[in-house]
């Protein structure tokens, strides 16, 4: 059972939270192109290693930053979004 | 030496102590250069390189592997085997798969145990009924056998199932695929290795992958810990590690890996004598040939390469058990263990050249790359040897993901494979 | 006969005899005795059979790392695969031991160990290929598996897990865990200390020695009350299984009675591994005789549970730990003879004879061991051999928490190697063997463990050389995996099955490491190591899962007037994970006349679990608009829109009725099935892509009951409840009305095609609004309304149920709704995967199926056109009713092509049956919607 520090409630077990993709894939506006648009949608870094990540606390519903290694599962930071450093 | 295996050679060697047995496989020194360099020695790499070798003739093959062979998802999945999908797509690919299987032991010289002891899916409502006759209805339209079961049946199939009247999930019935089963995995890696070695293959051990050698936008060889080797045709079978082969040939991948929990029982006598899945639950059972209850479930809701068991999900996995089969309150947990795999969005595989030319992928298994090994390395051996696609991989290519042509199971069938 | 009863033995109450049943043999045994030390005392040799060869096996250790001495607990409690070491004696149990036919002391399989030759390790890798294997499968698998499952009986029962945290987790209460709990105590850190064996103490209860002038025995004792008194939770019986993320103990505790083991999760800042280390065999030829035990466990036996395990027994080791084995026997009376293969030969100074350097080449005798053969040929009559061949410190835990393990030449032993965050390892599991190291200062007088040297098993050894005893791998099976060039370690493990049985390979790995690294001329450490993956030692599934099963297994959601339904007979099934009135009645048939007399007249439908999540604030209308496939922006005050959220990548998520309460106040109504996906979806893009500030999401929808009256007299029957001024009320509108003081919300929406309304109230105030609803609508001959009721009025219209007239391919096209795809300029969900090149090939249209038969078409069939030679499916029927107001079949289908083919015949797949049906409008009842406003 991992801990994940919600930056809102604290640190909490891993069954809380849902994980919701990679930081920065932002969405892309409504005439983009099928290649940006399908890479939004679809391709990903999957990091191994360390890796920075929207996640939601589905327990206060907030979504947030974090930081965390893909292989040790250190967590090494959580940030409110907006917030990040 | 003692090349071939059967009973006979068997016991000639125990007159003389089991002392004539050949190496199943040599470990040769990586050459210069290959006519096909394969990254991965799973079972995907294996087989791929087999064929390769024995039914497109091609002579200098390597299969580059990082650890020991068949030590991935190879070695530490639970052996199901299957063709019970919903589209013609997906069905064309692992029928192929299940028929290569059932051969497989003769072609290879190595018995990989395939037991066809059928996989039953338990359905829990009259909704998921009618779901189930789709699927099945499904099934038989794509040329595989299937039957849908009413309670009564899966009672006198599996006795042992939990038919109380509070249980939490009823039976209603179940799909069932009399063809599916188990083989046992690790035979399955070295068979084709075996075989793929006796046909000229190198397979190279602890030598990892550490980069790509492009000349002219096209890939040429590998960088590895021991040494560059160059191919003409460069493929990756590297389940768990598609995502960071990508990075370091500059591309993504629509996948994320996760972790995937798998357990086994200790060891008892045969009770239980099919593979059975609940949906419901999430969980899946079968009793090894040992008597182990091999058990799985779900993906771990966080992503991760920790390869690695953890507990919430196993109390999940094991809670489902035990509502499924009362009798195993008496069985305890002998070995928790976990395994990477790369999930892509529609869960089903991808094969084709990689956006670096000749870089090929046979990646994207999920949960269900160790079914589909026969075929996986039948279609890949055709790409690398031909460039192009066979007709079973081509809807698989990457490029349905530029397209929309997503091939999502559980889009069709309702129930997620 | 060899091992007896002494006078030794704290751990007896010799007042207290029982009696327990061994393969229907009677045993005496003594209150505090194990079952082992119980059989072991009444000279039972012959505990085991081994599942390949079926050799005689007897007791090897003492605790979880024998690998022989497993039996089947029989009765009311079923328990396979019980080690009879760890197992206490109580009165009345029975044993029956495994792979013996009929018994481990006779089994008449016992002739294959003489066709050993022919089915070494691997053996059927290479055989059984003709003409099948499903010829040899059953045979095979009969064979293997340890004990039996009882169909009658009970398992373990349930047990509550706990979740602890601590400052620090002591694993281990010997020496070095006591010492290190007290200093934690003292120091005012909250500590908790477990153990696996029945009290603290480990080695001390057994091993001579003497602390602060206390026998070690009392001070352990002292301690345990010291650690108490100081707060100290202490777990016996209490295994540590394995180590997880984040710094996370398992530990099993086992409880009394029936009760599974109880899971503890322990979180603790600081966890110190003081878990011992395991002793260690030597190789030599029939090592695996009953007879031949660990020499601690001999000790142990014999102090702890007054046990002689031999009267003539010829001790091996490599260390001096072995020489506190040889005095105590000695003192009791045993004959011993003392191999001291480090070479030390202080003869005369022991009572007993000490030969120096002389390793046995074999153990002699067929059903257990009559002697041994030394290699100076000098032949030695024994009983017992007890061997040392060091010890293997127990880094299970430190390697699950992925420390990295180093090689220590001296010791012959992987010892922790980095510092694990958190993690701390001391004592024997750090390779401190000696007691005054583990004590210091602290007048410690004990034998000295003289070094850690091992014997390892070396190549083209003479005889079968055991490794591992319960999974029948001898040294020539290593030899064997190597000459075929399966030399990694874990090619070793699963070529030869080598510790991969019940006991984990506690005392085989390292043995099996050490002769692969010989035979490839590598070093140890090169070899490698294998993963210690847990759980350390079994733990019950049941352990796992909790309470976690039955009705406490994923709960099902449940209505405000669950009660008030079951005393109107309703029949409950699941439906999107809430329980709810499938028909109201003795049998089936009540669905169709519920149909029916809805339409006549008016229905009564609890449709509480329907999704109300607000959405509020001065962007929600902007918000809105970006969800929906549809435009919701230009939604008119108190008026209610239908609508679709499509998934990013463009197919139907749910669909649902908007409601507009003021300018910035919404009410999503999604499905029951969907609320908290659609409660997610919304916080999700409102934290995306909104300004916080600007927009809210709130969920109501447990705060109250939605009560739905349907059917042509559904107005005059609110009416005569009281709620007036309805005549105004249009279709899609929205109003406020009272229930003896309570608001009550009434949206005229229909699910069913009639006139009809949903009325949310609080849901504490349910229940006297309903009645009112059923005797008010006596006058109207009002009917309840089940579930499936409502799904042939909703199909009668042909209105959709996400899930399952819709699949995960389905874009709202499909369902005919081609609007905002081709007109709406905002951006919205899903909207550009709508124009990906898939979208038109995998199109299909929602269309109605009409029946050329009476018969009602089935729900699954698929639509099927042949195309060279094949049947290939076209969609497929997802939808099917008999119709008691139409009087005939109806059915919906995703059809390609469908909406252009209305009229046509097609042909349906079920089940190996082809029937044909009429592919017609989706809407099979009243398609003009004058019944809306009838």
């Amino acid at each position: 059972m991992q801990l994940f520090t919600c930056p809102f409630c604290g640190p909490r077990p891993e069954t809380e939270f849902h994980f919701g993709g990679d930081a920065g894939n932002a969405r892309p506006g409504a005439e983009a192109s099928a290649i940006d648009w399908t890479d939004y949608l679809f391709f990903r870094h999957n990091r191994k290693g360390v890796a920075r990540e929207i996640w939601m606390h589905m327990s206060c519903r907030e979504a947030f930053l974090m930081e965390r290694d893909t292989v040790t599962h250190a967590v090494t930071a959580t940030h409110a979004l907006g917030s990040e450093a | 030496m003692t090349r071939h295996y059967s009973a006979l050679s068997v016991l000639k060697e125990g007159m003389c102590g089991q002392k004539g047995w050949a190496q199943a496989w040599r470990s040769p020194q990586p050459a210069k250069r290959y006519a096909v360099v394969i990254i991965g020695g799973g079972g995907q790499g294996l087989a791929t390189a087999y064929y390769l070798a024995k039914t497109h003739g091609v002579k200098r093959i390597a299969v580059i592997e990082r650890g020991w062979l068949g030590g991935g998802n190879t070695g530490r999945n639970t052996t199901a085997i299957r063709s019970n999908y919903y589209y013609p797509e997906s069905t064309e690919l692992y029928d192929l798969s299940l028929r290569l299987y059932e051969t497989l032991g003769r072609d290879l010289n190595y018995n990989i145990m395939l037991s066809q002891r059928g996989m039953m899916q338990i359905v829990s409502s009259p909704g998921e009924m009618e779901m189930a006759a789709r699927q099945v209805n499904a099934m038989q339209l794509n040329g595989v056998q299937a039957e849908l079961l009413d309670r009564a049946e899966v009672q006198r199939r599996v006795p042992i199932y939990n038919y109380a009247p509070d249980a939490r999930y009823p039976v209603y019935g179940a799909i069932f695929q009399a063809r599916a089963g188990i083989a046992r995995h690790d035979a399955v890696a070295w068979g084709y290795a075996r075989a793929a070695d006796a046909l000229g293959v190198d397979i190279i051990q602890q030598c990892e992958v550490q980069g790509f050698v492009v000349e002219g936008g096209r890939c040429v060889g590998v960088q590895t810990s021991r040494g560059e080797i160059r191919a003409d045709r460069v493929g990756m079978a590297v389940a768990g590690s598609s995502g960071v082969m990508a990075e370091k040939a500059g591309f993504r991948l629509p996948i994320t890996s996760y972790t995937l929990q798998a357990c086994v029982s200790e060891p008892v006598k045969p009770i239980f004598d099919t593979v059975l899945v609940s949906p419901m639950t999430g969980a899946y059972v079968s009793q090894s040939d040992k008597g182990e209850m091999v058990i799985g479930g779900g993906l771990d809701r966080v992503p991760s390469y920790g390869q690695r068991g953890n507990l919430p999900q196993l109390e999940t996995v094991l809670s489902g058990v035990l509502e499924m089969f009362p009798i195993f309150r008496q069985l305890r947990l002998l070995r928790q263990w976990g395994g990477t795999v790369d999930v892509t969005p529609d869960s089903s595989p991808i094969f084709g050249e990689s956006p670096l030319p000749g870089l090929y992928i046979n990646g994207g298994w999920g949960t269900g790359g160790f079914k589909a090994i026969p075929a996986g390395g039948t279609l890949f051996a055709h790409i690398l040897a031909s460039g192009g696609h066979h007709p079973i991989s081509a809807p698989f290519d990457l490029n349905r993901f530029r397209t929309g042509h997503l091939l999502d199971e559980a889009a069709g069938a309702g129930i997620a494979h | 006969m060899s091992g007896w009863r002494t006078q030794t033995g704290w751990a007896l109450d010799r007042c207290q005899s029982l009696t327990f049943t061994f393969d229907g043999k009677t045993i005496p045994a003594l209150k505090g005795d194990t079952v082992a030390s119980a059989l072991l005392a009444s000279g039972q040799r012959i505990v085991g059979r081994s599942f390949k060869y079926h050799r005689p096996r007897g007791f090897w250790g003492v605790g979880s790392e024998e690998p022989n001495g497993i039996a089947d607990v029989l009765g009311a409690q079923h328990r396979p695969n019980v080690q009879m070491t760890l197992e206490p004696a109580v009165q009345g149990l029975c044993l029956q031991s495994i792979n013996g036919h009929p018994s481990a002391e006779h089994d008449r399989m016992a002739f294959l160990d003489r066709f050993s030759r022919f089915i070494p390790a691997a053996f059927y890798y290479k055989t059984f290929m003709l003409p099948d294997w499903h010829l040899f499968e059953p045979r095979i698998r009969a064979m293997a598996g340890l004990g039996r499952l009882d169909p009658a009986a009970q398992g373990f029962g349930p047990s509550v897990p706990i979740n602890a945290t601590c400052d620090v987790l002591v694993v281990g209460a010997g020496p070095a865990g006591l010492a290190a709990a007290r200093d934690a105590a003292k120091a005012g850190r909250k500590v908790i200390l477990c153990d696996e064996g029945l009290r603290a103490g480990g080695s001390l209860l057994y091993r001579p020695a003497r602390i602060d002038g206390q026998e070690g025995r009392d001070w352990a004792a002292a301690m345990g009350a010291d650690l108490a008194s100081l707060g100290v939770r202490i777990l016996t019986r209490t295994t540590a299984f394995g180590r997880y993320d984040h710094g996370l103990t398992g530990l099993a505790e086992a409880q009394p009675g029936t009760a599974a083991p109880r899971i503890w999760r322990v979180r603790a800042a600081e966890t110190i591994l003081a878990t011992g280390a395991i002793e260690r065999s030597l190789p030599f030829a029939n090592n695996d005789l009953p007879g031949v035990m660990s020499a601690e466990a001999g000790l142990h036996y014999l102090n702890r549970f007054g046990v002689a395990v031999g009267r003539r027994v010829v001790i091996a080791t490599t260390n001096s730990s072995a020489y506190d084995t040889a005095r105590a026997l000695q003192q009791v009376g045993a004959e011993v003879t003392l191999l001291d293969l480090h070479g030390r030969s202080d003869a005369g100074q022991h009572p007993f004879r000490v030969i120096a350097a002389q390793p046995i080449e074999t153990a002699l005798g067929r059903r257990q061991v009559e002697a041994v053969r030394l290699t100076s040929g000098e032949r030695i009559e024994a009983d017992t051999v007890l061997v040392s061949g060091g010890h293997t410190p127990s880094v299970h835990l430190y390697s699950q928490a992925q420390g990295r393990l180093r090689w220590d030449e001296s010791l012959q032993a992987f010892l922790p190697g980095d510092p694990v965050l958190g993690l701390c390892v001391i004592g024997a599991a750090a390779g401190v063997f000696d007691l005054s190291r583990i004590l210091p200062g602290q007048g410690v007088e004990a034998t000295s463990h003289g070094g850690n040297a091992a014997v390892w098993p070396k190549p083209m050894a003479k005889g079968r050389i055991w490794l591992d005893m319960q999974n029948d791998v001898t040294a020539k099976d290593v030899e064997l995996a190597h000459r075929e060039n399966l030399t990694s370690v874990e090619h070793l493990k699963r070529y030869t099955t080598l510790g991969m049985a019940n006991d984990q390979g506690k005392t085989s790995n390292l043995p099996g490491l050490a002769l692969m690294a010989e035979l490839t001329g590598r070093t140890i450490p090169e070899t490698g190591t294998t993963t210690y993956r847990p759980p350390f030692t079994p733990v019950p599934l049941a352990s796992f899962a909790g309470l976690r099963g039955g009705q406490f297994m994923n709960p099902v959601r449940r209505l405000p007037l669950e009660a008030e339904h079951r005393a109107d007979g309703a029949l409950f099934r699941e439906y999107g994970g809430w329980l709810r009135p499938a028909w109201y009645g003795a049998d089936e048939s009540a669905v169709l006349r519920e149909a029916k007399a809805a339409r006549q007249g008016v229905g009564l439908f609890d449709g509480s679990p329907l999704g109300k999540i607000e959405v509020i604030g001065p962007d929600a209308a902007k918000f809105l608009d970006f969800i929906y496939y549809n435009t919701m922006s230009t939604l008119k005050l108190e008026r209610c829109r239908y609508g679709f959220v499509l998934t990013e990548g463009g197919a139907v998520y749910d669909d649902g009725v908007l409601v507009r309460l003021d300018e910035n106040r919404f009410i999503v109504s999604c499905s029951s099935s969907h609320v908290q996906g659609m409660g997610f979806l919304l916080e999700e893009w409102r934290q995306d892509s909104f300004d916080r500030s600007r927009v809210v999401i709130h969920d109501t929808t447990a705060n109250y009951a939605t009560l739905t009256v349907t059917g042509p007299k559904s107005r005059e029957l609110l009416q005569a409840v009281g709620f007036a001024a309805l005549d105004d009320l249009p279709h899609m509108a929205l109003t406020f009305s009272q229930f003896e003081g309570i608001e009550v919300r009434i949206t005229r929406v229909s699910f069913t095609g009639d006139r009809s309304y949903e009325l949310s109230i609080r849901a504490d105030h349910a229940l006297g609004l309903w009645r009112r609803l059923k005797e008010a609508g006596r006058a109207f001959a009002a009917v309840l309304l089940g579930g499936e009721a409502l799904m042939i009025l909703r199909a009668e219209k042909g209105y959709i149920v996400v899930g399952k007239d819709t699949d995960g391919r389905t874009r709202p096209m499909d369902l005919g709704v081609y609007g905002p795809f081709e007109k709406r300029k905002g951006e919205y969900l899903g909207r550009r995967s709508l124009h990906l090149p898939a979208v038109a090939d995998q199109a299909r249209d929602l269309v109605g199926l009409e029946s050329l038969t009476a018969a009602v078409l089935p729900v699954g069939a698929h639509v099927v056109e042949t195309v060279g030679g094949k049947r290939r499916s076209r969609g497929f029927v997802t939808t099917s009713h008999y119709s008691p107001n139409l009087n005939r079949p109806i059915a919906m289908g995703l059809v390609e092509g469908g909406s252009t083919r209305v009229g046509e015949i097609v042909t349906l797949y079920h089940l190996g049956q082809q029937v044909q049906a009429r592919i017609a409008p989706v809407c099979a009842l009243d398609p003009k919607g004058r019944l809306l406003d009838a």
